[in-house]
């Protein structure tokens, strides 16, 4: 898709500001379907904090199932905004400018959606604020030496800065739809502009703290998963006690949040109709990135596999036989295809470049990476160290429901900003036009 | 603790003593065949094709490892390691991450599910010594703590030291072949102390070297008799 002559300023705020006009049908009832799932997912939370977790399929020895699954997930999906924000951002990549307000949003409300988990994945989920370092009478600490602890630090640490980082960047966009609207409209974006009145200080200011923002998040992008990988690495459970776990789930989580950008972004542009600002270019870049990703995660799966067999411990050999063979091989042999196989298409400039295709690989990497998660949680805790011990989870209909919902939740939240707020980032992309004037997009 | 395989008969009457003296709760066939039962000590069985010994039985409980791998991983601080050895939960702490589940190689946690039942007249079988566990928390075998405070308590009435035998857990004192024998280590003339000087010793996945602290006696069973 090829982008014309270059668009002034002011057409490239008519064009993304127009994105705010008044709703369509097909928005109405895909927020209308998102909300209910988001709503039937805290009604089945209720119920789960009213009558136990015993309303779940877990049990000994699998205590950990679906929840900590969708955990990971979610946490994996906000790793790509990071990444194409920050440290794309840091390394100059030119296509980033497009696509960047979708993946940041993304990312905020990724993390947010995964941030219910571990308090519904609790048994006493009412004193959840243990876990975190708080003056009490009984003058206790959090336990530090648990991974579950660093994952809270690691977790709010990533919203807060993830949040920060967004906001920041909405708001000469915000000041933009701001000047461009009248009445109760012009006053809401006035305070979420907070006075931004393109000053020069304010320039100055705002390019200061979005370099400095952009140094403190990317890092995040390699930290926050690595932490949450911890909560694995760090046990002794077979299949689990692996030192490829922080490698593994950071590119995991970009493989998956890729995928997940692509969803939203391809279907996205058509919808809001911004085809003169987002083309080809950037779908491209993403899924060469993806490539990158996929063979990385090909090589950790392979890595994994040959360094059971190799290491000669009965109990890991015994693990990845029971992954590979065992009561969930379909989720393994998924797995493998869908993340590790498939996208290795993505090698061909025809699929590259088709949409369509584009549309197709992320949606089997998104089931793909929500597999190998399951992949990983699951079997090995049912088929550890003493086969006396070994058990089978079956998920049941309340983990579904929380399941579905948090995607409900997360579209949601994603739905309502992309009316509220500006789907692209207007300043940054006039910066682009500024040092890219005259080249034509391919 | 040292667990005699060869006097085992696999009874279950350990099993039975520990639910009765810890308020253990049950859960009923459905929750079981689920794998969520509650007892803090199992008896394992391994069927294997052999003349002599076509069942073999383990009666397994909390390690009470020096090193657990259960502690560590606690983000509240429930599971803690007492000063006397043993592996200690504390029930009011526990938020239920099931974190200690997960890290436990022998697989012994429990997690209360749902709120345990006591339909009358049930509730007064009780055990006031142990306290009754609500849902959303973990629980495991304490090597009896109630009746190692007991037994301390009186000695301290009696104004005499501990002696062994003063503190006798509810499976050892249900086992009809004494298989089961718990004391203190650090005393030379207990009686682990004397039994652990047997060469038939080892401990159950002792090579993950948490430092378990039962240590079992290997069943010797003469080759091709019944």
């Amino acid at each position: 898709m090829s982008m014309a002559t270059p668009l002034t300023y002011q057409q490239i705020d008519e064009e993304v500001i127009r994105t705010l006009a008044p709703v369509t049908g097909r928005y109405r009832i895909a927020l209308g379907i998102s909300a209910f799932l988001a709503a039937m997912m805290f009604l089945a939370w209720l119920l789960q904090v009213m009558y136990g977790m015993g309303l779940t399929g877990l049990n000994v020895p699998v205590s950990w199932g679906c929840y900590i699954v969708d955990f990971v997930f979610w946490v994996g999906i906000g790793h790509a905004g990071t990444l194409i924000s920050a440290f794309l951002y840091l390394f100059r990549v030119p296509w980033r400018t497009a696509v960047y307000r979708v993946a940041e949003t993304m990312t905020v409300f990724a993390v947010m959606t995964a941030g219910l988990f571990p308090l519904i994945h609790l048994g006493r989920a009412w004193v959840f604020y243990w876990t975190m370092p708080i003056p009490n009478r009984a003058h206790l600490y959090p336990n530090f030496k648990s991974p579950l602890v660093w994952d809270v630090l690691a977790i709010s640490t990533y919203l807060t800065i993830s949040s920060l980082f967004w906001y920041l960047g909405l708001l000469p966009d915000l000041a933009a739809v701001r000047d461009n609207s009248h009445g109760v409209k012009r006053r809401f974006y006035r305070y979420l502009a907070l006075g931004w009145h393109n000053r020069w200080e304010q320039w100055r200011h705002y390019t200061r703290a979005y370099l400095g923002f952009a140094c403190l998040a990317a890092p995040l992008v390699l930290s926050v998963h690595t932490v949450v990988s911890f909560d694995f690495s760090m046990s002794v459970v077979p299949g689990w006690h692996s030192t490829i776990f922080p490698p593994f789930f950071v590119i995991g989580a970009i493989h998956s949040g890729l995928a997940m950008v692509l969803l939203l972004v391809i279907p996205g542009h058509r919808l809001l109709k911004l085809q003169k600002l987002i083309g080809m270019r950037h779908f491209e870049g993403l899924a060469q990135l993806l490539l990158f990703t996929t063979t990385f995660m090909a090589y950790s799966y392979g890595m994994e596999l040959f360094m059971a067999w190799y290491t000669g411990d009965i109990f890991e050999r015994s693990q990845f036989l029971y992954r590979m063979t065992g009561h969930y091989a379909w989720a393994f042999w998924g797995m493998i295809l869908f993340n590790g196989v498939v996208p290795f298409a993505l090698a061909s400039r025809r699929i590259r470049t088709s949409q369509r295709w584009l549309l197709v690989i992320s949606l089997l990497i998104l089931i793909g990476m929500w597999l190998e998660r399951f992949v990983i949680v699951v079997p090995s805790l049912a088929h550890d160290f003493l086969p006396n011990a070994w058990g089978i989870y079956k998920p049941q209909p309340i983990e579904l429901v929380i399941t579905v919902g948090s995607f409900g939740f997360f579209f949601t939240l994603f739905l309502a900003c992309i009316r509220l707020l500006p789907a692209m980032a207007m300043s940054e992309m006039k910066e682009e036009d500024v040092h890219h004037r005259l080249e034509a997009a391919r | 603790m040292v667990i005699d395989l060869n006097r085992c008969t696999g009874c279950s009457g350990c099993v039975t003593a520990c639910y009765a003296e810890n308020n253990v709760p049950v859960v009923g066939p459905e929750m079981v065949a689920m794998g969520r039962e509650m007892s803090w000590l199992r008896v394992e069985r391994y069927y294997e094709e052999h003349p002599a010994e076509p069942v073999q039985f383990l009666p397994m409980l909390c390690q009470h490892c020096d090193a657990a791998p259960c502690e560590p991983v606690c983000p509240v601080f429930a599971a803690y390691h007492t000063d006397e050895g043993l592996n200690g939960q504390v029930y009011n702490r526990c938020i239920g991450t099931r974190y200690c589940a997960n890290n436990c190689p022998w697989k012994v946690r429990r997690f209360n599910w749902f709120e345990p039942d006591w339909p009358e007249p049930l509730n007064w079988q009780l055990n006031p010594d142990v306290t009754a566990r609500s849902r959303g928390v973990m629980e495991k075998c304490t090597f009896c703590v109630q009746r190692i405070r007991g037994g301390e308590r009186q000695a301290k009435i009696d104004q005499r030291p501990l002696r062994d035998g003063d503190i006798v857990p509810a499976c050892a004192q249900a086992c009809a072949s004494r298989a089961i024998v718990f004391g203190d280590l650090m005393d030379p003339n207990s009686e682990v102390s004397r039994l652990i000087e047997s060469n038939r010793r080892y401990q159950v996945l002792g090579e993950l070297n948490t430092r378990p602290a039962v240590i079992y006696l290997k069943r010797v069973v003469r080759d091709g008799e019944a």
